[in-house]
């Protein structure tokens, strides 16, 4: 059986993404951010268990000004991840499936995320 | 092409997940509730056995979970296979390294926390 070519419409002015495909990509989005800080994660918990001046220094880096925005930007993809996560963990028990929940909880995720993320930020 | 390994890595997405979530929430409790004052406090914490095990834990899981998610990103992605081989080398690469440097900062922290 020859393979039928699929129709492919990708033009981004037009497509109109529902809130869990959206929801979605910034699942893969933030995921793909954290990966590529892996390496810089364990460079930082070096070097503030190396000694009192390592410590010092990851501590007066984390709470500068120039830190302090993309510290945010980093919990916000932390908690949208975590939050999507666990959607999928409910969807997979069959809890949310339903199309308007569905799209609720999509929503949900997508705004509560970078809200608590503000409020944590401003916490820590 | 990965019907042999599809079911596995699903399962060990989700338990890496659940383990994840549940340590975030037990670190994001320690660092609200009671931060580490100073240096000696911060090397006390990371250097108990419990907490030394659960780290150590947490990074196999970060990097598993990180592993399964890039490799899904990749096929989707990375049409050419030649490039998503190589891509998938290098992060393979980066994530062994990673655990590695990890095992080596918190052994370190074991032998100098003791």
């Amino acid at each position: 059986m020859p393979l039928r070519k699929k129709p492919v419409f990708l033009n981004l002015l037009q497509i109109r993404l529902p809130i869990a495909g959206i929801m979605s990509i910034i699942h893969r989005a933030s995921g793909m951010l954290m990966v590529l800080l892996i390496p810089l994660s364990v460079y930082l918990l070096d070097l503030s268990l190396a000694d009192e001046q390592g410590f010092a220094a990851v501590g007066s880096l984390l709470q500068s000004s120039l830190v302090g925005f993309t510290l945010f930007l980093l919990l916000w993809a932390l908690l949208h991840h975590l939050y999507s996560g666990i959607r999928y963990l409910l969807i997979d028990v069959e809890i949310g499936v339903e199309r308007p929940v569905y799209r609720y909880t999509a929503w949900a995720v997508t705004l509560l995320a970078p809200l608590s993320a503000l409020l944590l930020w401003g916490v820590l | 092409m990965h019907g042999a390994t599809g079911l596995r890595a699903w399962v060990v997405q989700r338990l890496s997940a659940i383990y994840m979530a549940v340590f975030i929430l037990l670190m994001l409790g320690v660092f609200i509730f009671s931060p580490p004052a100073d240096y000696t406090a911060w090397r006390g914490l990371m250097s108990h056995t419990l907490v030394s095990v659960a780290v150590l834990l947490f990074y196999l899981s970060v990097l598993i979970h990180a592993w399964v998610g890039v490799r899904d990103i990749l096929i989707d992605y990375v049409q050419w296979q030649v490039v998503r081989l190589l891509l998938l080398a290098l992060f393979g690469l980066m994530f062994v390294a990673s655990g590695l440097w990890l095992l080596e900062v918190m052994l370190l922290a074991r032998i100098n926390g003791i």
